[in-house]
């Protein structure tokens, strides 16, 4: 078991912030086109961290176009250039799929002023 | 067969790649594995090599298998198999062959081992068959079907699927990607899954599938 530990320990990456749920957060996604690499901006909440390791992965939630649009990283994913935490909410519970059913000012996170970005 | 190599199950994770995909891995602790004997055309009639793998307690192997090893002077190995490799004449006895000596990321090999037990089962998991219904007063819930005809041919015929023992059979997966291998710590990451308990012995051929 040891290796295997040893195995993923080399994969986990220490370079991006630490994500808590209700965070609102713009990721910084690697993405190729042909030969050309580029970064796209996906910003959302933070809904749900689920596993751990080398297997966490987070959704991010956010309406584009009147629609909800919902993404699941891999929290060590290479794919990942960089994570910008723009805002903390404050949230009582671990998963907010309560979100999926409100729409407008209902769906809003109060933000959390009490820490410092 | 051209290459062959016996390792040890770890277990499975999973390593992102160039492209940042998370491919599924099982990690095979393979080699070093040490030539112990080798047949030839002149004396065996046919050209193979005998290799041993894994460590053992002197006191678990029997007097002349201690001789063996003494001569050779290495210790004593767990495993001992043979194999028709091809180039068998290349290889020298007391030779160690390890994981890079024989696989390079991006080879397909065939990986054999002896699967799980899974005890006396039924022909629903056993062979896949599909169960009655579980209510509107069935009664027929998780049992073997019709046994064949009645008076003609008047008894079941050999190869019946029936309940019975299940597992611990010898299973090949072929055609599986090498993801990686760690020279320095004899690791070979496979893609994908590959039979047997943790710990368990497997062998890794080169596959017999045509090219990619």
């Amino acid at each position: 078991m040891n290796i295997i530990k040893a195995l993923e320990q080399e994969q986990l990456r220490s370079d991006l912030p630490k994500l808590e749920i209700g965070d609102f957060i713009k990721v910084h996604v690697k993405v190729k086109e042909g030969t050309r690499e580029r970064l796209q901006v996906f910003e959302g909440t933070v809904i749900a961290i689920k596993g751990e390791g080398i297997r966490e992965t987070f959704t991010v939630r956010r309406i584009s176009y009147g629609v909800g649009v919902e993404r699941i990283f891999p929290v060590n994913s290479p794919k990942i250039d960089h994570i910008d935490v723009v805002r903390k909410g404050i949230v009582r519970r671990a998963k907010l799929y309560f979100l999926r059913e409100r729409v407008g000012k209902a769906s809003k996170i109060k933000e959390r002023l009490d820490v410092k970005q | 067969m051209q290459k062959v190599i016996l390792g040890k199950k770890v277990g499975m994770t999973q390593i992102f790649n160039e492209d940042g995909l998370a491919i599924p891995v099982t990690v095979i602790e393979a080699g070093p594995c040490t030539v112990v004997q080798k047949m030839t055309a002149d004396k065996e009639g046919y050209s193979a090599i005998k290799v041993g793998f894994g460590t053992v307690s002197e006191k678990r192997i029997n007097k002349p298998q201690k001789g063996l090893f003494a001569k050779l002077k290495v210790a004593p190995k767990k495993y001992l198999r043979e194999f028709r490799l091809a180039d068998a004449d290349k290889f020298e006895i007391g030779q160690e062959i390890k994981v890079n000596d024989m696989f390079q990321t991006g080879d397909r090999v065939d990986v054999s081992g002896v699967s799980k037990g899974k005890g006396f089962q039924g022909t629903i998991k056993r062979y896949g068959q599909h169960g009655g219904a579980d209510t509107h007063g069935s009664m027929y819930h998780r049992r073997v079907g019709s046994m064949g005809s009645n008076t003609s041919p008047a008894r079941v015929f050999k190869g019946k699927k029936l309940p019975g023992h299940m597992g611990v059979d010898s299973v090949t997966v072929q055609n599986l990607d090498i993801v990686r291998v760690d020279e320095e710590r004899n690791l070979l990451l496979v893609k994908g899954a590959v039979p047997g308990a943790k710990g368990s012995l497997l062998v890794i051929k080169d596959t017999v599938k045509a090219g990619k």
